[in-house]
């Protein structure tokens, strides 16, 4: 489900925050057209903006847990959840985090990767939220759903910066209600 | 007021207390210093944060530099607070746009620290985050990086510093404000 579909039609923060996105074509790979947010960090506003609309919609859901995902999660994560009152989880790549984990296998285009999570952050029935700056094929989320879900939480939802056209709707990952602020940027729309 | 631990503070203790040490990770003979468990006490991660942005709003600071990946959790929401840009400071290969690189010593070989092009300015004022200063090697380069590009580094800040290691002294001269010691 898209921000538009949701209330937020015609809010002229959703604008500002798609105009922020830079296209980098061909990124990692040629046909890719990699939808870069470090823009968006640079501009304090629209930044704020993000966050802001994800809090008015999160806050009143008694989430106790938002979990973002390496790397890029940890920058849209931290700030909603401190926002909130909620705990921060980072779920993160093999070998990064100490003490004991559980670990969850998602595809890749060519091959496997692994997310793992601390076996001491969650506690049993926590309503948790999930964030990542983007959702394409949703492998990556789904890996945490499972991870969260195995420790004894209930996800209420993912939520992602930028999502694929195809997430608008009442879509869901494994069971689980998507939301999503901006469709990629195109390409000739690129800010600097 | 320069390079000082806040050490009046009470909600520096609160923040120490969660911090959880793991021996032997990620090899023997190193007591990693587990910052994630701060972030599950929603009240000491809030002082962590209010704690910089007490010290820093004030002094015109228009860029935070965080370092790749755990300088992510801090560095965002001091950069918010502040009304500054962020700039993720990243391992090779990462960021998608034109970048500049500063390479840095490991104990076995170097790695490298990359910026995006363009995204500090000269006569940007700059704070550094990371979560740890251990031999200052990372923070080092993540200077270098900025003043490159003709920022003014400010001050470095990290939750954690490792004082045995020196590396306040591997700054360029740049002061570090740091919240807690482990020797």
């Amino acid at each position: 489900m898209f921000a538009v579909e949701n209330g937020l039609l015609g809010d002229p923060r959703l604008q500002a925050i798609s105009d922020a996105i830079r296209v980098i074509p061909h990124f990692p790979k040629t046909g890719i057209m990699f939808q870069d947010i470090t823009t968006l960090l640079l501009d304090p506003v629209a930044f704020k903006h993000v966050v802001d609309i994800f809090v008015d919609r999160y806050k009143h859901m008694n989430i106790s847990l938002v979990a973002g995902v390496e790397a890029r999660g940890f920058i849209f994560g931290p700030p909603i959840a401190l926002a909130i009152g909620a705990k921060f989880i980072p779920l993160r790549k093999p070998g990064k985090l100490p003490g004991r984990v559980i670990s969850e296998e998602y595809e890749l285009e060519y091959g496997n990767d692994r997310l793992e999570m601390s076996t001491e952050a969650v506690k049993s029935h926590e309503r948790a939220l999930v964030i990542d700056d983007l959702v394409a094929t949703g492998g990556t989320l789904s890996a945490s759903i499972n991870l969260l879900e195995r420790a004894g939480a209930e996800v209420v939802e993912c939520a992602c910066v930028v999502g694929l056209p195809k997430f608008k709707g009442h879509c869901k990952l494994k069971g689980k209600p998507l939301y999503v602020l901006v469709e990629p940027t195109q390409l000739d729309e690129i800010t600097f | 007021m320069s390079g000082n631990k806040e050490e009046e503070d009470p909600r520096i203790n609160g923040i120490k207390t969660r911090i959880r040490v793991v021996p032997d990770f990620p090899k023997k003979g190193i007591m990693f210093q587990d910052i994630t468990t701060v972030l599950l006490d929603p009240k000491a991660f809030k002082d962590t944060i209010d704690l910089f942005v007490e010290r820093y709003r004030n002094k015109n600071i228009s860029v935070v530099a965080g370092i790749e990946a755990r300088g992510f959790l801090f560095g965002p929401p001091i950069a918010l607070a502040i009304g500054a840009k962020f700039v993720p400071l990243r391992k090779p290969k990462k960021l998608p746009g034109e970048t500049i690189f500063e390479e840095y010593e490991l104990e076995y070989g170097n790695d490298r620290l990359e910026m995006h092009v363009g995204a500090v300015e000269a006569g940007d004022r700059a704070l550094v985050v990371d979560d740890l200063i251990a031999t200052g090697g990372t923070l080092c380069a993540a200077i270098k990086l900025l003043e490159r590009v003709g920022a003014e580094v400010v001050e470095c800040a990290c939750v954690i510093e490792l004082p045995e290691l020196q590396g306040r002294q591997r700054l360029k001269g740049k002061p570090l404000c740091m919240l807690v010691e482990y020797r």
